[in-house]
């Protein structure tokens, strides 16, 4: 009677199985934190890139990650992005996404998007072509092949193009822009497929003084609407943009806090500085006061 | 209608300096040559001006099979990067397919005039056909078989090596070794292919002697009106959005898959796409040259696809195209006068073009036309 019952209960008319609903792609954010990464550790050949690393990031927010060389900021990316898996840890986009439970591009297509250090655009393709490429679309094989644009899509291009700042640039092979132009075309790619949680690698590297004030204002606008998290070795303008800074040191956070308190953070002057100029500091800082 | 008409306009009229944008100039000229050289070969008489030789019209016939071949090869690495050395393993095995068929129409007119094997079979004292030659009496099921079976194993092969992202020289190698191992089976009398000699000898194809005039004739223009409608077919696809993501994984496979694009699948279409038309160009070559042994397997013949690719053009249709018959053209001409030479030929030719024109003859000739037809478009930072 039982196995009738269950049957009964399974092949219900009122209802879908669940494996055949579409997975909910909207991200719930109701603790307004949108990242949750927990215990995280990953090492390669025995050498711990991250240890045990925790990292909240709240929704909406502009966070500066800063950081020695071998810190484990690329690899802490890879991870969110699923290029890397971890040894042991979580990683949550908002409360009902594993991210270490899909690939790049459903990763992607759940909204997180990422800037690489280096710039990398589709050089041999025009800049339009660029955020074409880079909408939020059906990415499939076969729906791309018959895809046509639209006019809203067409409009969300040029609504792109004027948020970067390359409308003039709008024809031009992408492999012909300027370093900075790059960076910011790049930047609108992850605009264009409305990425929500925007991984940004040292946007300002190579850049010019006028340059980087730009892209500054750029990322100032962009959050708010989506969550930013910016990698950056110029403390110059992680002073300008940051209001939230985390210092990662051999994999772990080291501190977390404003700007200024990080460069009063005892900790933090140490590993940067040596543990005697540390003292020194610390009783000029006082001095100061 | 409007629609079509506005886009073969927007396809004739495009700027040259786009790529694959001499597509419809070509097909036309195609047309027209392969018009002229059927009719000087059926209505002239040998002597005539206008007589085309049916040596010629085979030849002919040849050159463009091979530039179908070359067409292949440049979809997966002009468009998109991947060096496949063993596209001579997709054009055999159709060219087999073929053979297969080709084979059966003989009957009993084998030397040994059985009417139930083919004289290789009863040369090996084998009584019965084996289980997978049943059916290959049937043209449509042979030429169904000669695609799909190369499809299935480009499918097979991209699946594996592509979803383990396996890239560059690595992959080249690896194709290289998948051609290598298909010619050493062939080469085997077991195999039930005609070991070392392979297939030859046919008689006629549906009915109508492969000796005749009139069926080299319809075979040289359908391989013609094949090539026409594949170039054609091919420049749709890459100006799709599809060729936008291919050429974004060959530019950088990691920002695209980031973006979201599973570039794995993208790559194993292209590349069954790419195995089928190398294929199909096999399955058009046999019944032109009359013979398909595992020689064919050879990966020398792979790299001299790739050759004719990079003299002609990488990324531009037409300029495979055009690679593979200029040098083919060459080849017929220099091995005839000095057949030792011509190996040392095509090597320097290769080194040339790589040195001097990294976008081969076709490249070169659409950067002479812009720079010739715009003058007064001067960069500024040159003139200061």
């Amino acid at each position: 009677m039982e196995l009738i019952d269950n049957t009964r209960e399974v092949f219900r008319r009122d209802r879908v199985w669940a494996f055949m609903l579409p997975k909910p792609v909207k991200v719930d954010v109701a603790k307004e934190i949108i990242l949750y990464i927990e215990d995280l550790s990953v090492s390669f050949d025995g050498f711990k890139a991250i240890n045990n690393l925790n990292l909240y990031i709240r929704d909406g927010e502009l966070r500066c990650l800063i950081g020695a060389n071998g810190a484990g900021k690329t690899t802490l990316m890879d991870i969110i992005t699923g290029k890397t898996q971890p040894d042991s840890g979580s990683v949550w986009f908002g409360q009902t996404h594993n991210l270490l439970e899909h690939d790049e591009a459903a990763i992607a297509h759940l909204g997180v998007g990422r800037k690489f250090q280096k710039p990398t655009v589709f050089e041999a393709q025009s800049v339009f072509t660029n955020l074409e490429l880079s909408l939020k679309t059906n990415k499939g094989v076969l729906p791309t092949l018959f895809a046509r644009l639209g006019a809203s899509q067409r409009a969300r291009i040029d609504e792109v193009l004027l948020t970067i700042g390359l409308t003039e640039q709008r024809d031009q092979d992408a492999g012909s822009l300027s370093h900075g132009q790059k960076q910011w075309l790049e930047i609108g790619m992850l605009l264009a497929s409305d990425s929500r949680l925007l991984l940004v690698d040292e946007p300002v590297a190579g850049m010019t003084a006028e340059e980087t004030e730009k892209t500054a204002a750029l990322l100032i606008s962009l959050a708010g609407k989506h969550t930013v998290v910016v990698v950056e070795h110029d403390m110059e303008f992680v002073r300008s943009i940051a209001r939230t800074v985390t210092v990662l040191h051999q994999g772990a956070v080291l501190a977390e806090g404003t700007m200024d308190e990080i460069q009063r953070n005892k900790a933090v002057i140490e590993v940067y500085l040596g543990e005697e100029q540390a003292d020194s500091e610390t009783a000029t800082a006082g001095v100061a006061q | 209608m409007t629609t079509l008409t506005a886009l073969l306009q927007h396809q004739i009229f495009k700027r040259s300096s786009e790529p694959g944008a001499a597509v419809m100039p070509f097909v036309v000229l195609l047309f027209g040559v392969t018009l002229f050289a059927s009719v000087g070969n059926l209505w002239f008489a040998e002597g005539s001006l206008f007589y085309v030789s049916t040596y010629t019209i085979t030849l002919l016939g040849k050159y463009l099979c091979y530039a179908l071949l070359a067409l292949a090869v440049d979809v997966v690495w002009g468009y998109c990067g991947i060096l496949s050395l063993g596209h001579a393993a997709f054009f055999a095995l159709g060219g087999y397919g073929m053979g297969m068929y080709l084979m059966r129409q003989i009957g009993d007119r084998g030397v040994y005039g059985n009417p139930l094997l083919p004289d290789f079979m009863v040369f090996l004292s084998w009584d019965k056909l084996p289980w997978y030659w049943t059916g290959f009496d049937n043209l449509a099921f042979a030429v169904l078989m000669a695609l799909s079976v190369p499809a299935l194993l480009a499918f097979v092969f991209g699946w594996l090596a592509f979803r383990s992202r396996v890239t560059g020289v690595y992959l080249s190698i690896m194709t290289q070794a998948l051609t290598y191992a298909l010619m050493l089976s062939f080469f085997r009398n077991e195999m039930g292919f005609g070991g070392n000699n392979g297939l030859t000898d046919f008689k006629d194809i549906l009915g109508f002697s492969l000796q005749s005039d009139t069926t080299r004739v319809f075979l040289f223009a359908t391989t013609a009106a094949l090539l026409a409608i594949i170039l054609v077919v091919s420049q749709a696809i890459m100006n799709s959005r599809f060729g936008k993501v291919i050429l974004a994984v060959r530019d950088s496979e990691g920002r695209a898959r980031f973006l979201g694009y599973r570039t794995e699948r993208y790559k194993v279409w292209l590349f069954v796409y790419s195995a089928i038309i190398a294929a199909l160009a096999g399955v058009l070559y046999v019944p032109q040259v009359g013979i398909i042994n595992p020689g064919e397997f050879t990966p020398i013949n792979s790299i001299e696809v790739v050759i004719w690719v990079a003299i002609g053009g990488r990324g531009t249709l037409i300029g495979a195209v055009l690679g593979a018959l200029l040098v083919n053209y060459a080849k017929t001409r220099l091995t005839a006068i000095f057949p030792e030479a011509w190996l040392f030929a095509l090597g320097a030719l290769f080194v040339l073009v790589t040195l001097f024109l990294p976008k081969g003859l076709f490249g070169f000739f659409a950067d002479m036309r812009a720079r010739f037809a715009r003058p007064s478009v001067v960069n500024p930072e040159e003139t200061r």
